[in-house]
């Protein structure tokens, strides 16, 4: 479990259009890194290259290699549906399965990779309700359909599905930009618990949320309108809102621009 | 220039809100009128048909007969038999021809929505699609007769009747489909996607149930349009007195075709028979609605 990520000058395109220009960077296992950046320049397209998502959107395509603990998960050979059950996605708007109970929603993954099992799938459920903080809340009700929760649990739902299947890293695609503070607080002390043993990568564009949860942050902007986003800066998040090395994400952090 | 200048300079006088003027009373007053009047002509045929299939053809059918007998022998004068044999038929045919669209129509559909979205293939068919929903059923008789009957040499039977049914059904189901599948949010697959389900499953599994309600009212209704056809039944499948369970082979009657039948009846066994036949036909297609509202109801969108 836990893996590390190392993103090796990917070049993202969508048909022609070039969105993600030449990044480079790694993510230390067991810990949370934080993509920031203005809208368009290419934080969600890194984040959805990560587990393979980004080629479902017909003409997208990436270029040069992520590596996971090691191994390209853009290899020929590579089963992007295998690269998925290893790295887990929560999205930014809460997406529970509308025809299934709470129960169901959160075993989706397993069930559907055909374990039937009920005792098994019962203990999974229990254990990822918990680990996403959800169970107190739901335990008396698992046989009523995900989509009658609050916004929050049901983003917490989310995350509860996502982690049943174990993956070695999550992803988070602004997972509470559709929430209210509780909601989001209850969030963010889940990805502090979380990152105990998984590996994440969350992008948001709050900063504050990036710099209470994150360990390392990562800066991305556009050159120019037309242009394809970058890389700017990573860091220690202390220090990229501390004392940053470039002047860009200077401007960005302090709301000069952005 | 100057008046202008000095009219907004002035202070505004009288009061901010004056009531509601008589020209827009009178407008509002007619427009209702109209709204009004417009659901009365709409509504009264309806209501005025449905009262008549009632009032004529509920006393025929509530005899058991009705539903245990068929016009076999009977002259039409005699005040007996009923129409087993056109119900049958109906039900049968309906059903075959439900069998055969609504795999291929769901196919096609999701073909055009997850996998074909874009491609030449796809414009193509949905193109295709479109003509033949606008395809007259008379002409979707004349061409199974043409084919599977001329060409391929097989007999008339209400087999026949279902493949040209089956013309008219597949265009409505698969843009059905097509239309459920657009509805199905996109977040929906990305979720499953995320979880490691590959494409298919996720379209068996999540896509395809989440728009299972609308997909299945749409071929209710659909059917329910079908069943009622008769000129496609006239020309491939032709009436028959007696029962035919053999749905492949030989003349098999249903109701419209009885109901065309027994019109030409002058008695008044003829008169209460097409009554009836309507009745039935109503009914049926309301029992097959109440089943369409059951399944959607049990695969519904939990709230």
């Amino acid at each position: 479990m836990a893996k590390r990520i190392d993103i090796k000058d990917v070049n993202i395109y969508y048909g022609k259009f070039h969105a993600v220009d030449s990044v480079t960077l790694s993510v230390p296992p067991r810990s949370v890194t934080a993509f920031i950046g203005p809208s368009g320049c290419g934080k969600s397209t890194v984040l959805r290259s990560l587990n393979r998502m980004h080629e479902v959107t017909p003409g997208a395509r990436v270029e040069g290699q992520v590596l996971l603990d090691g191994e390209d998960i853009y290899a020929a050979n590579v089963d992007p549906v295998e690269v998925r059950r290893t790295i887990g996605m929560v999205f930014q708007r809460p997406n529970p399965f509308p025809t299934m109970s709470i129960r169901d929603n959160v075993v989706a993954g397993l069930r559907l990779a055909g374990v039937k099992n009920r005792k098994r799938l019962d203990e999974v459920c229990e254990r990822s309700l918990r680990g996403a903080n959800l169970w107190e809340e739901v335990k008396d009700r698992l046989d009523k359909p995900g989509g009658g929760l609050s916004g929050g649990q049901q983003q917490r739902l989310c995350i509860a599905r996502a982690i049943a299947v174990q993956p070695d890293v999550l992803l988070m695609d602004e997972p509470c930009s559709a929430l209210d503070p509780i909601s989001t607080l209850a969030i963010e002390d889940l990805i502090t618990e979380l990152k105990q043993d998984y590996t994440i990568v969350i992008v948001t564009h709050n900063m504050q949320q990036a710099a209470r949860v994150s360990d390392q942050t990562a800066f991305f902007n556009l050159a120019g309108v037309g242009q394809p986003g970058r890389l700017v800066e990573v860091d220690d998040t202390e220090k990229i809102f501390s004392n940053p090395s470039q002047k860009a994400t200077e401007d960005y952090i302090s709301g000069r621009f952005g | 220039m100057t008046t202008a200048t000095t009219d907004l300079h002035r202070p505004a006088t009288g009061p901010a809100f004056q009531g509601i003027g008589a020209g827009r009373k009178i407008k509002n007053a007619v427009a209702t009128t109209l709204v009004a009047l417009a659901f009365l002509v709409a509504v009264v045929p309806l209501v005025w048909v449905l009262w008549s299939v009632v009032q004529k053809g509920l006393q025929p059918i509530l005899s058991a007969d009705w539903w245990t007998h068929s016009l076999y022998g009977l002259r039409p004068y005699d005040d007996r038999g009923g129409a087993y044999h056109a119900i049958y038929g109906t039900v049968v045919q309906a059903l075959s021809t439900a069998l055969l669209s609504v795999p291929v129509g769901v196919m096609v559909g999701v073909y055009l929505v997850e996998y074909g979205a874009g491609t030449r293939l796809a414009r193509f068919t949905t193109f295709m699609v479109d003509i033949l929903t606008g395809v007259p059923s008379i002409v979707s008789g004349l061409f199974v007769y043409a084919l599977w009957i001329s060409i391929l040499g097989f007999g008339r039977s209400g087999f026949a009747v279902s493949l040209s049914l089956l013309l008219l059904m597949i265009p409505v189901v698969i843009r059905t489909t097509e239309e459920m599948l657009r509805i199905v949010p996109n977040e929906l697959r990305e979720a499953s996607y995320a979880l490691g389900v590959p494409k298919w499953k996720t379209i068996v599994k999540i896509v395809l149930p989440t728009a299972m309600s609308g997909i299945v009212t749409g071929v209710m209704l659909g059917l329910a349009r079908v069943m009622g056809e008769t000129a496609p039944a006239l020309i491939v499948g032709a009436y028959a007195s007696s029962i035919n369970l053999n749905v492949f082979d030989g003349n098999q009657a249903n109701l419209p075709l009885l109901m065309n039948d027994q019109f030409a009846n002058p008695e008044t066994a003829g008169f209460n028979r097409t009554w009836g036949a309507a009745m039935s036909l109503v009914l049926i297609i309301m029992l097959f609605n109440l089943l369409a509202t059951v399944i959607s109801r049990l695969s519904a969108i939990k709230k």
